[in-house]
């Protein structure tokens, strides 16, 4: 993976920059030394690192706008920054570029129940705006695994997701305003607490953009009353193919559960060693959670469970109470970290339609074969989203490599059934040099319009997304 | 009128037109442009239909029926339900799957499930300059790249003419019912139904017609599993017993009529006079219903879309003044779409991010929407 080399005009100015800054921001604000900016070399795509020129960490929309001014009047890259869980690399700096950080915009500004919104500065955490209307009996609908650090900035540049979005859709589902700071300072403000653009849909193409068209520092979510009840059912089987049979099956016969989670067997072990979750030893296993009250949610079990069994089980198991609903979910989402306990992995995100799944499973297992590389499936399987965790030695000479190209061809199979490269974490550097395979030049020119009007001079994060060659006579 | 057969020929009309064209699909949503009339209709079939994969992939002139027919076979639906224009605009021609995506067409279920931006999972199109486009795919969960496909979608046209939809459909519904209680003024209305939208009880629709036939009506839908549906009834009007006594509507025929009748705003059908649809924050919409000085009101999404009727050519946007939200004309004269502008006017910077991507996508303003 390549990164641009940095401008060494820029690097020379550094004590000019850094002073610009200070004077708007004040000492607190803004970062230099570099044994302190090493700490914001990488985000949670840790294989590559680089220590920005500094970092700024802004307190209020107007010191945000501030800062973006004095960038763009001396050229210089700036690349946003949530809490850094990407697993894309959205947040690596390069060594002539600024950080800004919005880590220290964590407030509330407003929680109204009758309009179901919350008015949020965006470097709070996702896990906390969900805390924040919790006793109200409301939650914040999308749930990415990392929700305990990561940031809504994030969310909104990556367009987040998480278990959950089968019935309750990702970030751009949830968003309806912005205050969002343009690479010239200028201050826009895009929906508010009503549903809808009035005019071309901004939100909609600001959602995802991974922090290419502007910073945003403050957002309206929609937040929803919590269900009655949710509880989740285990289901083992002994083959790929009838666990995505029985998914296709539910799904067909018209119950949408709130969420459908797939594992493997090397998963099922990992997390089952870890987290005791009490998973079944067995070639694929589900977790299906319906929501409602007690009445209800027998209801939807009884369709599920005889689809369920038409399929030939080795185990189902609906959980019996809330603590063992925790110990199922407990399983799951402590999987990445499961793995990461027994290996070096690389974690792909994927997307394909439900129905290639046992293909594409089958196709993972030759690749794996072909590599020599082990492959430990986990994914939300009601919306296609995969997660392939590819192992291996981040010791070994040549391994990480190794691991990065058979990523890429797993990559290039989704892309092939009809999916996509990313889900839900983003291109970031890590598939932008694979947008090719799933885009027309065309189709990238497009996207490279849009940022060429929120921002003509391509200062905000701009190796990103989009292969090198392919955005260099834009970039400065 | 151009009609294109396909993807090339629409691509190649675009670049050979050398002024303004007026693209429809069925014609049925109105206002339209002036300029060489160019319909999709001719680009119309079901390319793909995944039940499994809850994915509906179609061309740009599909008829929307043709789409409910076909995904009515495998019990399923587009959950945000499109308005159908025609008996308010007094429009005929069979409205197309483009045209909902183009003008973002949703209905009473927008609130709970989103609007038809929020179904779409990719679409193509073909810009000002005749290039074809794709964007997003045909899987739920998608990040790869820039977002164009809600960008152009809700755009009316103006960025490039739509060729193909992919969308995410969802599993009707067993059984549906209706909670109605009668009198309630608008402000208790809109809290009532605001309550009831806060409860667990997965409301889908949200309506008061304050000038109902004997006397304001506010009215909520349940949908789902008939055990479920009686369920939540229940409980729901237990919740809400401090507005009153609702009454149960439980004939599932008269309840989808009613809410068809919600999506189409029915009570407005063969009135004369403009009507404005103003998107709000629902706990703002009793006041600016106020002093809006309408001949006739509409709320739906519990509050949060206001139908009004108002005298030809008044501009109401001056009347309700400031708040939180955007008011779009809907039917007027084309003099008064004219004079008042369809669309509410924007703040300068959004403005000039607007007028950049039109001018991006469509450099010769050929795309007069």
């Amino acid at each position: 993976m390549q990164m641009p080399s940095p401008d060494a005009r820029i690097m020379a100015r550094k004590a000019q920059v850094v002073q610009r800054l200070t004077e708007a921001l004040g000492e607190r604000g803004v970062i230099h030394d570099p044994s302190e900016t090493r700490a914001y070399e990488c985000d949670a795509l840790t294989a590559y690192r680089c220590p920005p020129l500094c970092v700024v960490l802004p307190s209020t929309t107007e010191e945000v706008s501030a800062a973006l001014r004095i960038c763009h009047e001396e050229n210089v890259p700036v690349v946003p920054r949530g809490s850094g869980t990407s697993l894309a690399g959205g947040a690596l700096p390069t060594a002539d570029s600024v950080i800004l950080g919005v880590s220290r915009m964590n407030r509330v500004l407003e929680t109204d129940t009758m309009d179901r919104i919350i008015r949020v500065q965006t470097g709070r955490t996702n896990l906390s705006v969900t805390g924040a209307v919790e006793e109200l009996g409301f939650f914040y609908a999308p749930d990415p695994s990392s929700q305990l650090a990561c940031a809504i900035a994030g969310n909104i540049a990556m367009n987040s997701g998480g278990a959950h979005c089968l019935k309750y859709g990702v970030t751009t589902n949830n968003l309806l305003g912005v205050t969002m700071v343009q690479m010239d300072g200028t201050v826009v403000e895009i929906g508010g607490a009503h549903m809808d653009a009035g005019g071309l849909d901004l939100l909609g193409v600001i959602c995802g953009s991974e922090g290419q068209l502007g910073v945003v520092t403050e957002a309206t979510l929609r937040i929803l009353p919590k269900p009655e009840g949710a509880l989740p059912v285990l289901m083992g089987y002994d083959s790929a193919e009838a666990a995505g049979a029985c998914v296709a099956d539910i799904i067909k016969a018209g119950v949408l559960p709130v969420a459908i989670e797939y594992m493997d067997r090397p998963c099922i072990r990992a997390c089952e060693a870890f987290a005791k979750a009490g998973y079944p030893d067995c070639e694929a296993l589900l977790i299906v959670e319906v929501e409602g009250s007690a009445d209800e949610i027998n209801h939807q079990l009884e369709t599920i469970l005889k689809i369920a069994r038409d399929h030939d089980p080795v185990e189902i198991r609906a959980a019996q109470d809330g603590d063992e609903a925790a110990r199922i979910w407990l399983g799951r989402k402590s999987a990445f970290g499961a793995m990461g306990q027994i290996n070096d992995y690389m974690c792909l995100d994927g997307t394909i339609p439900v129905s290639a799944l046992p293909e594409v499973l089958k196709r993972i297992g030759e690749l794996s074969d072909q590599y020599g590389l082990g492959v430990a499936n986990v994914f939300h399987a009601g919306d296609g989203n995969m997660h392939p965790l590819i192992l291996f030695d981040a010791n070994k000479e040549g391994d990480l490599e190794k691991c990065e190209e058979m990523g890429a061809d797993i990559l290039r199979l989704c892309v092939e059934v009809g999916g996509c490269l990313t889900g839900e974490h983003g291109v970031g550097v890590e598939k932008r040099d694979l947008m090719t395979v799933q885009f027309e030049p065309e189709d990238l020119e497009a996207q490279m319009k849009v940022k060429d009007v929120f921002d003509p001079k391509w200062l905000l994060n701009p190796a990103k997304v989009f292969p090198l060659a392919a955005s260099e006579g834009r970039r400065a | 009128m151009i009609r294109p057969g396909s993807e090339a020929e629409l691509a190649e009309a675009l670049r050979d037109a050398t002024g303004p064209l007026s693209v429809r699909g069925g014609g049925t949503r109105g206002p339209l442009p002036d300029g060489t009339p160019l319909s999709t209709a001719a680009l119309s079939g079901i390319t793909l239909h995944d039940p499994a994969a809850l994915t509906l992939v179609a061309q740009a002139g599909t008829p929307v029926e043709e789409i409910d027919a076909a995904l009515a076979k495998a019990n399923q639906r587009l959950a945000f339900e499109p308005m159908d224009h025609r008996a308010l605009l007094g429009t005929t021609g069979a409205p197309t799957i483009g045209g909902v995506v183009a003008a973002n067409v949703s209905g009473p279920r927008r609130m709970q499930v989103g609007a038809a931006r929020d179904h779409l999972l990719g679409l193509r199109f073909v810009d000002g300059e005749g290039t074809v486009v794709k964007n997003g795919g045909r899987v739920m969960k998608n990040v790869t790249g820039y977002d164009l496909a809600r960008l152009v979608a809700g755009s009316r046209g103006a960025l490039g003419v739509i060729t193909e939809v992919a969308l995410k459909v969802l599993p009707g519904t067993e059984t549906a019912a209706s909670l109605v209680i009668r009198g309630l003024d608008d402000a208790t209305a809109v809290r009532a139904m605001s309550e009831a939208l806060g409860t667990p009880f997965e409301v889908s629709g949200a309506a008061h017609d304050p000038q109902a036939q004997g006397g304001a009506r506010t009215v909520l839908r349940i949908e789902g599993f008939a055990p479920s549906v009686e369920y939540r009834c229940r409980a729901l009007a237990e919740r809400l017993a401090s507005h009153g006594a609702w009454e149960v509507e439980a004939d599932r025929e008269a309840v989808r009529a009613d809410w068809r009748g919600i999506r189409d705003v029915a009570p407005f059908h063969g009135t004369a006079g403009d009507v404005w649809r103003v998107s709000v924050r629902p706990s703002q919409a009793a006041d600016l219903v106020a002093r809006a000085g309408a001949e006739q009101v509409l709320y739906d999404w519990g509050g949060g879309l206001i139908w009004l009727r108002c005298a030809e050519g008044d501009d109401l946007r001056e009347r309700l003044g400031r708040y939180d939200g955007h008011a779009t004309l809907v039917r007027a004269a084309p003099e008064t779409h004219a004079k008042l502008h369809t669309l509410q006017p924007e703040p300068l910077a959004v403005q000039a991010l607007t007028r950049g991507l039109r001018e991006t996508f469509d450099p010769r303003g050929i795309l007069a929407a």
